[in-house]
Order: C-alpha cells, then sequence, then structure tokens
C-alpha cells in the first residue's frame, strides 16, 4: 500500500536530525498559525500564492534562496566544525555515515536551492523593468516555474525527516549512486527533486530569452539594452542549452535505478564514465548561469555608483556573449584525471584558459569605469569592489587548475574546494548580495539599513577570507575534499583558522536577518521618494518604488543607452519638460492558482515515486494533467486596466512626488 | 476582453497591425503553404528511399556508406526545416534561424564531443584481466 | 518625438517594440523544441557511445526490420504532410477540414505507434530487453522516448479537437494549433535521426 514506506523512514536513533526537525517544524507550525490566527491567508493566497507578476515572482525566488541559505550554511558549519575536531585520532562528532550525507545536501542546497533561485529571482524582478515592458513573456508559466522550484525545496527538506538524503555528492556519480551501492530512498530524493525543480529552471529559461529578446521597449534595440540585461540573455540561453542534458542525465540514472537499464552500471556494459562526461557538459555551463548575472549586476553597481557610463559598452557585450559560447567548450576540465589522454586534455586545458580572456576585459572594463568616477561608497559598492579583489583570486586559481598536469595533483584536494567557493561566493554570492541591497529599495519603497548592510559585508569579506584561504595551502599539503578526519596533526590549526571563518560568516548571516527586521521597522526613516534612491542610469529607476502593478503607465521611448540618465539629463537641460501624458488602456494577465497546486501534485508524484507508492504517483501525474486541461479551458485570463486607473494612480503619486 | 478575442484587437502587447518579426512555422499564404508542403513531401519520400536504398545495396563503396547516410538525413532535416517549418534567413526568421543555429552547435558538441572523449577514455582504459591483476 | 513620426517599415525589426503574443508564443515554443532536441541529443550521445556493448547479447542486425522501419517512416513523413494540410484549414477557419486532416494525421501517427509496439514486444519475446544490455538500454531509451512524444502528441491532437469543437478557432486555439505542428514537424526531424543512425547505422 505504501511501498517501501514505513515507520522506520523516520530517524529515531539520530538525534540531530531529529532535534533539528522538530524545531523547524515547531516553527513552521508557529508561522501557519500566526497566519491562520491573524487571518492573513486571504491575502497571502491572492496576492503572493497565486501572483503571476514578475516581481513578486522575483522576491519569493530570493527569499527561498535566503531561506535555504540558512539550511546550507548549517551543513557547511557542521563541517567545518567536525574538521577542526577530528585530527590525528579524534573522532569529531559526526559519524562518516551522517557527514557524507551533509556534505552532500550543502553542495546540492547552495547550487540548485541557494544560488539558481537568487539569481533567477534578481533577473525576473529586474529584467522586464530595465527593458521597459510589463511583464515576462509568459507570467503564467513565470509562477509555474518558480513553485516547480519550491517543490524541490521541500522534497529535499522533506529528506531530513523521512528517510534519508543521498550520501553520494551533489553530483551523484555512479557506480555509487546505482542502485546496487546506494539501495535506499537518499539518491532518489536527489534525483526527483532535481528532475522537478530543473524542469521550473528550464521553463524559466525559455521566458526570459522570450521576453528580452521580443518585449523590449520601442527604440530599445540590441546595443541599448543595460549590460544586466544582456547578462541575463546569455545566461538563459545557457539554461535553455544545458538544462535538458541535466534532465536527460539524470533519466537515464533513474532508468537504471527503477527498470534495471545499463546506461551507467558496471557490467552488461554500461559505463559510468559516460555519466560524468555528460553531467559535466550541464555542470560547466551551470557555473556560468550562476556568475554572468552576477557580472551584470556588478556593471550597473559600479556604473551608478562611480557616477560614469560603464566603460566599453561593446567589449562588455562582445566579452559575455563570448563567455557564452566558450562555456560549452570547457567541460572536460573537470575530469582532465579520469584519464581521456594527454591531447584531449591538451585541448579543453588550452581552451579553460582561453576563457579567462573575455572575463579579464570586464574586470579591467570595471576598473576603468572606477577610474576617473566619483565614487559613493554605498553597501552595494562595497560588494563590488569586494568581488573584484576576491573573484580575481578565485579565477586565478582556477586558471592554475586549467593545466592538466598541475590539476593531477590538485583534482579533488581543498585547493578545488578554495577555488570554487572563492569564484562562488566572491562572484555569485557577493553579487546576490549586492543586487539584493540595490533593488531592494525598488521592490519595498524603502532602503535597507546601512550600516548594518556594512557589518555583514564586512563578516562575510573577512570570514570568507579566514574559512577558504587556509584551504589552498591545506590542499597543497595534501588534503582531499569529503574526508571526515585525517592523521596529519599539522593540519589542524589551518583547520581551526576555518572554523573561526565559519563562524564570521555565520554572524554575517545573522545580521542580514537582523538588518531586514530593523529595516522594516524604521522604513520610514529610508522611504524612496522618488524612486531613484541611488541616483541610477537605467529604466527601473523611473518608475515609482514600488512599482504598480504594470509597471510604466506609457511605455518608455527609448533613444540610447543608459536611458533613464539620458532622459534625466534632458530634463535638466529643460529639454524635456515631461508634463501631462496620455494614458491607454492595456490588460494584465490575472492571477493564477495553477503554479501552486502543480507543485502541490508535483510534490505528491515525487514523494511517491521515492517510496514506491505506484498509485499515489499516479495520482499525482494525473493531478498535473487535470491541471494542464483546466488552464487550457480558462478563457477569462486578463483583467483590463482602464485610462482612468491609471490617472488616478499618476495623480496619487504626482502629490508624493513624480517618477 | 480576453486571449479568446480575434488577436487584431486588445492584444496586450501591441495591436498587430504593423509587420514584425513572425513566429516560426507562420509564414504565408494557403497557396504557397501547400505548394511548400507537397513539394516538401516529394523531396522527403526521395530522400527516405534513397538511404533505405544506399543502406541495403552493394552498388555503392562500403566505407561511403555511413558518409553518403550522413548527407542524405542532413539533407532531409533541411527540407522538413525549410518546407514544414519556413525557416529561412529572412529578416523577420533572424531569431528562429539564430536560435535553431545554436541548438545545432550544442546538439553537434555534446554527440562529437561524448565521443571523441568516450572514444579515448575508452582507448586508455586498462583491459579487464590486467586490472584484476594489479589488484593483487 | 522623433521616433514616432518615422514610417514603420523604416524602423529596424529590434527597434519596434513589444511583439503580438503570436509570436511570442511561436518563438517560445520553438526554444522548447529545441531544449527537447538537446534532450533527444543526448540520448544519441548515449546510444553512439554504448551501441557496441551488447554485453554477449543480440545486436542491431540481429534485432532490425528495416522493411518495417521503412513503413513507420512513411506513416510519419505522410502524417507531418497532413498536419500541414490542417495548419492551412485551420488558418482559414475550415472546421470540418481541420477535424478530417486532424483525424487522419491521428490515424496515422497511431499506426506509427502500434508497429512500433508490435516490434518493441517482438525484441522483448526474444529476450532482447532493456535489462539486458546497455546496447538495448540505450535502443530502447531513445526510440522509446521519441514513441512518447509521439503519443503525447496524438493525445494534444486530440485536446485540440476538443477545443476546437468547444472554443472555436479562438486566438489563443490558434496559437496551440501553431505549436502542435511545430511539434510534430520536429518529431519527423528527430525521426529521420533515429531511423539513420540506429536502423540503417546497424551492420
Amino acid at each position: 500500500m505504501l511501498g517501501r514506506l514505513t515507520w522506520s523512514a523516520i530517524p529515531w536513533g539520530e538525534p540531530i536530525p531529529l532535534i533539528t526537525a522538530g524545531v523547524v517544524g515547531a516553527g513552521l507550525a508557529s508561522i501557519l498559525g500566526l497566519i491562520v490566527w491573524r487571518g492573513w491567508f486571504p491575502y497571502l493566497w491572492r496576492e503572493w500564492l497565486t501572483s503571476t507578476d514578475h516581481k513578486r515572482i522575483g522576491v519569493l525566488y530570493c527569499g527561498l534562496a535566503l531561506a535555504m541559505l540558512v539550511r546550507g550554511f548549517s551543513d557547511a558549519i557542521m563541517m567545518r566544525a567536525q574538521l577542526a575536531l577530528a585530527a590525528h585520532g579524534a573522532p569529531g562528532y559526526l559519524p562518516p555515515d551522517h557527514y557524507n550525507q551533509i556534505f552532500s545536501a550543502h553542495g546540492t542546497i547552495m547550487i540548485f536551492f541557494v544560488a539558481m533561485p537568487f539569481v533567477v529571482g534578481l533577473m525576473n524582478f529586474a529584467v522586464p523593468l530595465q527593458i521597459g515592458a510589463r511583464d515576462v513573456a509568459f507570467p503564467v508559466l513565470n509562477a509555474v516555474s518558480f513553485w516547480l522550484t519550491a517543490a524541490g525545496v521541500l522534497l529535499v527538506n522533506v529528506s531530513l525527516v523521512v528517510g534519508e538524503f543521498s550520501r553520494t555528492g551533489w553530483l551523484a556519480y555512479p557506480p555509487l549512486s546505482e542502485t546496487a551501492f546506494s539501495p535506499g530512498v537518499g539518491v532518489d530524493y536527489y534525483l526527483w527533486s532535481l528532475q522537478i525543480s530543473g524542469l521550473g529552471t528550464l521553463l524559466s529559461g525559455i521566458n526570459l530569452v522570450v521576453t528580452i529578446l521580443k518585449l523590449r521597449a520601442p527604440g530599445m534595440g540590441y546595443m541599448r539594452m543595460p549590460v544586466f540585461v544582456w547578462t541575463a540573455l546569455a545566461s538563459n540561453l545557457l539554461i535553455v542549452a544545458a538544462f535538458p542534458v541535466l534532465t536527460a542525465t539524470f533519466a537515464m540514472l533513474l532508468l537504471d535505478r527503477y527498470c534495471g537499464f545499463h546506461f551507467f552500471t558496471i557490467g552488461a556494459g554500461g559505463n559510468p564514465m559516460m555519466y560524468i562526461n555528460l553531467i559535466w557538459i550541464w555542470g560547466h555551463p551551470e557555473v556560468y548561469i550562476l556568475i554572468l548575472p552576477g557580472f551584470g549586476i556588478f556593471s550597473e553597481v559600479i556604473a551608478t555608483f562611480s557616477g560614469k557610463p560603464l566603460f566599453g559598452y561593446r567589449s562588455m557585450v562582445a566579452a559575455t556573449m563570448v563567455i557564452c559560447m566558450l562555456s560549452f567548450m570547457v567541460w572536460l576540465h573537470h575530469f582532465f584525471t579520469m584519464g581521456a589522454g594527454a591531447n584531449v586534455n591538451a585541448f579543453f586545458g588550452v581552451m579553460t584558459m582561453v576563457i579567462a580572456v573575455p572575463t579579464g576585459v570586464k574586470v579591467f572594463n570595471w576598473l576603468f569605469t572606477m577610474y576617473g568616477g566619483s565614487i559613493r561608497f554605498e553597501v552595494p559598492m562595497l560588494w563590488a569592489i569586494g568581488f573584484i579583489i576576491t573573484f580575481v583570486i578565485g579565477g586565478a586559481t582556477g586558471v592554475l587548475l586549467a593545466i592538466p598536469p598541475a590539476d593531477f595533483v590538485l583534482h579533488n584536494s581543498l585547493f578545488l574546494i578554495a577555488h570554487f567557493h572563492n569564484t562562488a561566493i566572491g562572484g555569485v554570492l557577493f553579487g546576490a548580495m549586492a543586487g539584493y541591497t540595490y533593488w531592494f529599495p525598488k521592490a519595498f519603497g524603502f532602503r535597507l539599513e546601512e550600516r548594518l548592510g556594512k557589518a555583514v559585508f564586512w563578516c562575510w569579506l573577512i570570514g570568507f577570507y579566514l574559512a577558504f584561504m587556509p584551504l589552498y595551502v591545506l590542499g597543497l599539503m595534501g588534503a582531499t575534499r569529503r574526508m571526515q578526519h585525517y592523521d596529519d596533526p599539522n593540519w589542524q590549526p589551518l583547520m581551526i583558522v576555518a572554523f573561526a571563518g565559519a563562524v564570521l560568516i555565520l554572524i554575517g548571516i545573522m545580521l542580514t536577518v537582523l538588518q531586514l527586521y530593523v529595516s522594516i521597522r524604521t522604513r520610514e526613516h529610508r522611504r524612496d521618494t522618488n524612486g531613484d534612491p541611488w541616483v541610477g542610469r537605467t529604466l527601473e529607476w523611473s518608475i515609482p518604488s514600488p512599482p504598480p502593478a504594470w509597471n510604466f503607465a506609457v511605455l518608455p521611448q527609448v533613444e540610447g543607452l543608459d536611458a533613464w540618465w539620458t532622459t534625466k539629463q534632458r530634463r535638466l537641460d529643460g529639454a524635456d519638460p515631461g508634463g501631462a501624458r496620455a494614458f491607454a488602456p492595456f490588460h494584465l494577465p490575472r492571477r493564477n492558482p495553477t503554479g501552486f497546486t502543480a507543485a502541490f501534485f508535483a510534490v505528491v508524484m515525487g514523494f511517491a515515486l521515492i517510496w514506491h507508492i505506484w498509485w499515489m504517483a499516479l495520482g499525482g501525474v494525473a493531478g498535473i494533467v487535470a491541471l494542464g486541461l483546466r488552464q487550457a479551458w480558462r478563457t477569462e485570463t486578463e483583467v483590463e486596466v482602464s485610462a482612468a486607473d491609471i490617472a488616478a494612480y499618476d495623480q496619487a503619486r504626482m502629490a508624493g512626488g513624480p517618477a | 476582453m480576453d486571449r479568446n478575442a480575434d488577436i487584431s484587437d486588445a492584444d496586450p502587447h501591441g495591436p498587430d497591425r504593423t509587420p514584425r518579426d513572425e513566429a516560426p512555422g507562420a509564414r504565408g499564404s494557403g497557396r504557397e503553404r501547400l505548394n511548400a508542403y507537397m513539394t516538401g513531401l516529394a523531396l522527403s519520400l526521395l530522400l527516405t528511399l534513397a538511404s533505405f536504398w544506399s543502406a541495403s545495396t552493394s552498388a555503392i563503396y562500403g566505407p561511403g556508406v555511413p558518409i553518403l547516410l550522413a548527407v542524405l538525413a542532413i539533407a532531409q532535416m533541411g527540407v522538413h526545416l525549410v518546407f514544414f517549418l519556413h525557416i529561412s534567413s529572412a529578416p523577420d526568421q533572424v531569431n528562429n534561424f539564430l536560435a535553431l543555429a545554436f541548438g545545432i552547435f550544442v546538439v553537434g558538441l555534446i554527440v562529437f564531443g561524448s565521443m571523441l572523449i568516450m572514444a579515448n577514455l575508452n582507448h586508455m582504459m586498462v583491459p579487464m584481466d590486467r586490472l584484476t591483476q594489479m589488484q593483487r | 518625438m522623433t521616433v514616432a513620426a518615422t514610417p514603420i517599415e523604416e524602423i529596424p525589426l529590434s527597434l519596434r517594440g513589444p511583439a503580438p503574443t503570436r509570436v511570442l508564443v511561436g518563438y517560445g515554443f520553438w526554444l522548447f523544441l529545441l531544449s527537447d532536441i538537446i534532450i533527444f541529443g543526448v540520448f544519441f550521445a548515449a546510444y553512439a557511445v554504448l551501441s557496441g556493448e551488447t554485453a554477449g547479447g543480440p545486436g542491431g542486425p540481429q534485432l532490425f526490420e528495416r522493411g518495417r522501419v521503412l513503413i513507420e517512416t512513411g506513416c510519419l513523413l505522410a502524417s507531418s504532410f497532413t498536419c500541414g494540410m490542417m495548419a492551412i484549414a485551420a488558418t482559414r477557419r475550415a472546421r470540418g477540414t481541420t477535424f478530417f486532416w486532424a483525424l487522419v494525421t491521428m490515424a496515422l501517427g497511431a499506426t506509427f505507434l502500434s508497429l512500433e509496439t508490435i516490434e518493441f514486444a517482438r525484441m522483448a519475446a526474444s529476450g532482447a530487453v532493456p535489462q539486458r544490455s546497455a546496447f538495448l538500454s540505450s535502443f530502447f531509451t531513445l526510440v522509446g522516448t521519441h514513441g512518447l512524444h509521439v503519443t503525447t502528441g496524438l493525445v494534444w491532437l486530440g485536446v485540440m479537437i476538443a477545443q476546437i469543437a468547444t472554443l472555436g478557432f479562438s486566438a489563443a486555439v490558434q496559437r496551440r494549433l501553431l505549436c502542435f505542428t511545430l511539434f510534430w514537424h520536429a518529431l519527423d526531424i528527430v525521426w529521420v535521426g533515429v531511423f539513420t543512425i540506429v536502423y540503417l547505422g546497424a551492420h
């Protein structure tokens, strides 16, 4: 009846997951209770759970990412604590079996459920505003994408309490991930939650490419798009091209596990090396999917806070598109040691070094933008400067690793761990925090508290260097990744320094939460009254904060790069008096429950497939099909916004300060 | 007004009065399209029969058959794209064409890249009996 | 303002502002199809790498019957043509003709599927199951995925007939028909790759 699900799936004998589950469960229950008691549910359902507005969905994505950052980081600090203790015969406090689940969960969560949602959320929020559009191309699909990602998050978190997570690292290499060596539910949790959220990501990628290519305001040709939009385009093109590879590869592993196929098994002709080849064809573009929007955010932030146009716009665009193409041609550098031979290794080693060149072009352009500008050291700019220093170090170690003979020594050592955290934290996370701080006032109408913001930045910056620079040294000393204990007592002092860095980052995360709380409480002191708190250059600063549902009352007529800056200059020169505008009515998409309910059925289907409850899985699929048919027959999909409504809104804003 | 109304009015993205870039597969009048489909069908049939014939005949130099099959297959895919899907290099089809080119680039990398890499890996693999010997 | 005074024909396509819904849907679906083709690309790559790994079991030349494959190919090609006929009828809003060509397309697609099912059943009965070897795993996955797509297409076509019957030729229904025709033609393109590489390539 219930497949292989039994009461023993709950980890009665393991205090750590049990207590965590208890605490989290109590927390969730109290939040739900508060919502019900205060009667907030109708509002939440109407305005958030069924919203098709890209701004709301962007906020949901970022909120999800920040919540999962806490989960992923708790895994990290547990590992650092274990390694600080487990030297030279000491056992530490985490049994190896448990440790393996923790490092697998840490990587999976940080990449798929922190970095991806954060980056996708910021692109969702800002891209339509920067191109002068009213929403993305497919608003209902956008909601479906978000809720499918949330479904994946839910499944991963359920694995903590019901069953176990995988112990196969964040990429689940066979043969370890095959049924013979991982017969439990862990790998199945991993595979199904990622298949579900991966579908959401692919749909979101298609959505944003169509939006950028087909929904720009009149006059915004390609060479007048903000650089963030260019990087978003490149990132989403990579999503559309790379995520199908992940889906297909996981499908083959699932067929091996569920139906006894032989793609990656040992024996009967299977080839585990093929999995590694295919998964990295996805895996390398994935890291560029994450970093490119980060580069875009920094381009916007550096130009804005230097008070100058971005240096070298054309070369920035060219570098972005070159990185997009090249990111598909370097993947073998993740498995130099698997034995393809010197010729193949040499080709991919050279290509990897080549891809550093356009990135270098970008760094120089940022530096030249800052040079001669009047720099304002606001929080987003601090993140940008921290990024330039940190990411360049990480990129340099990447070029070191690109040399196959060096990689033969350093592959899978702590040096590698230090390198990718250097680029992921220095690039992706710093970029996400910069974007979060930069666009927060646009989303909510008030700025985040500055002093706490600076404290968060310094905790992360110093914490990062303390936590990861020792790992470069340890890697060169021979320490490998994914180890639960080690014999050499000389490594322990460095491990302790690394743990101290992790504690500093923990303080940074706690301060982020505090900053949000304080900012909301004292928001009247930092109201964004005119929609342009940073004196920005791009179109999102030309509308009120928070924007109305329709973003732009009149679609802007774009005549050059940095459209908003140009408009402001012309107003100062008296050339464009603004004044009364003629409003035409338009349609907005209605809210739609399909996203939320589809995700519900996806969770049911995923959970059932993991535990082999076949009737329930069929039920989940049937539910999704029924929802699709319901949506196909939905004819009332839009609501009209009349000219009178827009005029009334505009009058009210004029009284408080024009946009 | 809803999505079931005529597309020319109340389109949230602007009335369709002006010529714009075209959706893939949507070009042309009825007569043009009928001709396109007929031509496409005839060419595809020819190419299909040519493929099946090449694979089973001994009239063609053996090692050349795979290359001929590849050429015929690519030609037929092109026939489908041009005659059934109306992809071309006209200005209003540029985005569609570029997307297709990107897709072909990626598929080519995946298929040929994997074949090359796996062939090299398999070639370098120690034979199983030597491997078990090494483990003693 | 200067831009508004310029006649629309002189403004480059990329500067004309937001595109109509039909273009958005068509292009979005085209991108989705390309992502689907990349999935097939991965399965082709796996087949190419694993086609020699028969683990002592039967290989392609022992199992494949080219005659049946030729008939299957003919069915699918014909159904691509009839799908085109259906698209022309739909543009002219001719309900009866649209239904006729839709049903012919369905019949041809169903014939293709039954022939393929017979092939799979025969193979399974003789012990050539996907669990036997990596070659058979990759064969069944590649060809089976294509077959699943054809099945989904037929179900979709059924839904479209129901939509035309209940909602008429509204803008949304026309857009979905456009997507269906793109999908159906793309499946035929994938099949060209399948019969060339899998069936004719086995020697």
